[in-house]
């Protein structure tokens, strides 16, 4: 199983790097995405997830390639 | 009812009055439009600032903007709507947001432009980086309130 993950804005900055793939055999939820993927870096306060561009709660579930986002509150407008 | 993505400056009037003269035509059931535009301004938090920059998460961000749309339109008895929106980089006074609605009454074109506007504060995948006029470089952590008395 192969993810996609994003980061975006401060949440860029903070982990160091814009994008990261992991290949995985189970499904994982996307509070998992964030642990293999970051080394279980300290998730910051507020963040937000989506999985293909729709937000979604930390336990959804990840499916063979989804694309999964990590991001600060967001400040447009 | 479209949603467009701008990487550089636009004229939000000139705008409308392409999109109003093109696309939307002489259409006589129109009796109101209502725009919101959203400019940058020079100071946060008590500093200066001299460039703002957006971010954004492409094709997340169109997906959110046509989802609040569509809900606009089933809310309210919209006739059409518009987005557009900046991201890189903006100096003081550039536009970063332009939301207009035109409806056949006022109430659902000033209701349905508030609605799309709150909406996409909080759910459009933005983020605006400052940078002050000592060079220092910051993210702005959240948006002000849209409605006051809340």
């Amino acid at each position: 199983m192969s993810i996609k993950i994003r980061y975006f804005a401060s949440l860029k900055d903070y982990i160091g790097r814009s994008e990261d793939e992991i290949i995985y055999n189970e499904v994982l939820t996307v509070t998992e995405v964030w642990q293999q993927a970051t080394q279980n870096k300290v998730k910051p306060q507020n963040t937000l997830v989506s999985v293909n561009m729709d937000y979604v709660n930390w336990d959804e579930p990840v499916n063979d390639r989804d694309e999964v986002a990590f991001f600060p509150p967001v400040t447009g407008g | 009812m479209p949603v467009i993505i701008k990487n550089t400056p636009f004229l939000p009037y000139q705008v409308l009055q392409d999109y109003e003269e093109t696309t939307l035509g002489q259409n006589n059931a129109i009796g109101a439009c209502n725009i919101f535009i959203g400019t940058m301004r020079d100071f946060n938090e008590g500093d200066q600032i001299k460039v703002l920059t957006l971010e954004h998460y492409p094709g997340m961000t169109e997906k959110q903007l046509d989802k609040i749309i569509a809900e606009a339109h089933q809310q309210w008895a919209l006739i059409d709507s518009l987005i557009v929106h900046r991201v890189g980089d903006l100096l003081p006074n550039d536009p970063i947001v332009l939301v207009a609605t035109w409806s056949s009454h006022r109430g659902d074109a000033f209701d349905a432009c508030r609605f799309i506007m709150e909406n996409l504060k909080s759910k459009a995948p933005f983020w605006k980086k400052e940078r002050l006029i000592n060079e220092q470089e910051r993210w702005v952590i959240s948006n002000t309130k849209g409605y006051l008395n809340t």
